[in-house]
């Protein structure tokens, strides 16, 4: 029965202040689907660039040869450090806390010709672990570099996937022979396709990528260098120890002082990673902000609604304090009818944000731009964060008209006309 | 039963104190039934008030059953008003969204009774003032003596210790009126304590004892010498 009251009490109120209920509903409703959608577009945002992050690979570190700044054992300054292949043994040998290591040929404009098709791209020499460390998936039916292409030399290429479209158009790529540079090779796997926000000497899906022995025996005759180094750490949380160690076995082998920073480059992606997911959350808690404070304004209309409220049902307030409510009371009902229009305009929000949610779902998006803003997701969280906000708002916006409407005066009250 | 010793109400506006009660002293008893009257502004309603425990006073003590009540929270007074005082006023104050039946309930919402324990005494309300057929109407569809006697059930709803009436026949024709009058009489002589303000010295004759009141102070506090006119 008090339920009943209750409600018969807002369906009253409803009657009296139609309009304002209504705009004020539809500005919750506005306020909701403003913080769930620029919720979901920064989830939906953050996904795909998390997705696009790891194009480049796993939790690893770049390695470039880099100048001396510091003279060292009556070495002067300005010397420039060049990685050798038999350096990635050494680190290997060294640092037993390296997990996978892999050293990189690299090369500019080399020409690669599949039947009337010329292109001229960048190829790289690497060994197997490029595959786990630097993404380098192969499409079903094909292989990355194995350990015998690299004990025999062989001249087995991958493509990336954009650069395989380039020479081979729809035609199946693996298994047929492609020309190198006038040499064959026997095309191995294509790279799945991939999106990738961390890049050196171009993205990898117009790379060409064959054994590194193969490079070494084909290409190092006048330029015997690696490009540079990629290693990853078995525990990422100690990349800075490995760092050091890099700095002092190359040190050692380079004669540098092992405390010049600028004699190696690093990159190191775990830590840039750490910065940018910071960022992400920067941006989420941003977005979270800017659609909260469009909720608050909200939130005035359902005060301001209360305020009316509470000052047409003087009368009754004195009524019922003069009938021996307490003030408690008083208050719950009002605040339950302010949390009642924050929950409707929610609940309405809430459903209007999953149907646009699911209608972009439905739309093909083919705009490079475009994908990386990725989709809008509302996540479970998301849904929470936005339940919370409401309720705040609903509380806060209601709390002062009722807290007025439990304090009022019962005598004044039932003089109230 | 009731025991006021020096009563002020001073009424603050700013600028000017106006004294609406100035040391009132008065004691009631148990099954008494009084009527207080006076011109306006001359604090009847302020004192309903304060021993209605709507208001507090500003000086004085207040004893109700032996119980200082002049310095209680809010919400100990609206337990007050909930238990003990029964409110009847001239306008009703009914709740208008509310049927019969709601309205009567109201008070035994507040005391916290469980909704079988509640049907059961609104039921024998409205049986006692005679409107149980009129149970799911709202006010507005009701005559002015049957909004009276609903306030009334609703006024009964606690079996409080007083009945507090507020000119309950001032918007009512002279024969509801009389009804009206019929009821708080029988209600006295049944064992309840009714205090009425009224201006009409044709009600206040019926009543036991006449408070009357000028410029905040009793002016006269007697037993009614037509005590054996027979109830009309």
């Amino acid at each position: 029965m008090k339920i009943l009251l209750l409600a018969k009490l807002f369906a009253s109120d409803f009657t009296k202040q139609k309009k304002k209920i209504t705009l004020t509903v539809l500005a919750l409703t506005w306020g909701t689907v403003a913080i769930v959608m620029l919720l979901a577009f920064g989830e939906g945002m953050t996904r795909q660039l998390r997705k696009a992050r790891s194009g480049l690979g796993g939790p690893i570190v770049i390695l470039w040869g880099g100048e001396t700044t510091i003279p060292y054992e009556g070495l002067r300054r300005g010397r420039e450090i060049r990685f050798m292949d038999e350096d990635v043994e050494l680190l290997k040998k060294s640092i037993p806390e390296i997990e996978m290591i892999s050293g990189e040929y690299s090369r500019w404009g080399r020409t690669l010709e599949y039947k009337d098709k010329t292109v001229s791209e960048h190829l790289t020499g690497v060994y197997p672990s490029f595959e786990k460390m630097r993404a380098h998936i192969a499409q079903k039916g094909g292989r990355f570099i194995n350990e015998l292409d690299m004990k025999n030399r062989r001249r087995v290429i991958f493509l990336g996937h954009e650069l395989k479209e380039k020479l081979f158009k729809e035609e199946e790529a693996v298994g047929k022979t492609l020309l190198l540079d006038n040499i064959p090779f026997t095309v191995i796997g294509v790279m799945v396709e991939k999106m990738q926000m961390g890049m050196y000497s171009g993205p990898d899906v117009n790379k060409a990528t064959i054994p590194s022995t193969t490079f070494k025996a084909i290409y190092t005759h006048r330029w015997p260098y690696l490009s540079n180094i990629v290693y990853q750490p078995k525990d990422p949380g100690r990349v800075k120890y490995v760092e050091r160690e890099v700095f002092r076995v190359l040190g050692k082998k380079y004669k540098f002082d092992p405390e010049d920073e600028r004699a190696l480059w690093v990159w190191d992606v775990i830590e840039g990673r750490k910065i940018f997911d910071k960022i992400l959350l920067g941006i989420q808690v941003f977005l979270g902000i800017m659609g909260g404070l469009t909720l608050m304004i909200a939130g005035v209309g359902v005060a301001n609604i209360m305020y009316v409220t509470v000052r047409r049902r003087t009368k009754e307030i004195g009524i019922k304090l003069a009938l021996g409510a307490r003030r408690g009371y008083i208050m719950w009902q009002f605040l339950l009818e302010a949390i009642v229009i924050s929950a409707f305009g929610g609940a309405m929000g809430m459903t209007a944000s999953f149907t646009i949610t699911k209608i972009l779902e439905k739309i093909p998006v083919k705009e490079e731009g475009l994908q990386w803003l990725g989709k809008p997701i509302i996540s479970a969280e998301i849904a929470l964060l936005t339940a919370l906000v409401l309720g705040i708002v609903g509380v806060a916006s209601g709390y002062f008209p009722s807290l007025r409407a439990s304090r009022l005066d019962p005598v004044e009250s039932l003089r109230y006309e | 039963m009731i025991r006021m010793k020096s009563i002020w109400r001073v009424y603050d506006t700013g600028k000017v104190k106006v004294e609406a009660l100035r040391n009132i002293d008065l004691f009631i008893q148990p099954n008494e039934f009084i009527s207080i009257m006076g011109p306006s502004g001359s604090g009847k309603s302020t004192l309903m008030n304060i021993i209605g425990c709507l208001d507090v006073p500003t000086g004085g003590n207040y004893a109700l059953e032996g119980k200082e009540v002049s310095r209680l929270h809010p919400n100990q007074l609206a337990e007050i008003r909930n238990r003990k005082m029964g409110f009847v006023f001239q306008n009703f104050n009914l709740l208008n969204y509310a049927s019969v039946y709601e309205n009567v309930e109201l008070p035994l919402i507040f005391a916290g009774f469980s909704s079988r324990k509640r049907r059961k005494r609104v039921e024998s309300l409205l049986d006692k003032v005679g409107l149980t057929e009129r149970r799911n109407h709202l006010p507005s569809e009701l005559s002015g003596g049957e909004m009276q006697r609903i306030a009334i059930a609703r006024a009964l709803a606690n079996n409080p210790s007083i009945i507090l009436a507020d000119e309950p026949t001032g918007n009512l024709d002279s024969t509801t009126g009389k009804e009206i009058i019929n009821m708080f009489e029988e209600l006295w002589r049944q064992g309840n304590t009714v205090v009425m303000i009224t201006h009409d010295p044709e009600i206040s004759r019926r009543t036991k004892r006449i408070i009357k009141l000028k410029d905040g102070m009793i002016e006269n506090d007697e037993k009614n010498h037509h005590e054996n006119q027979t109830p009309g």
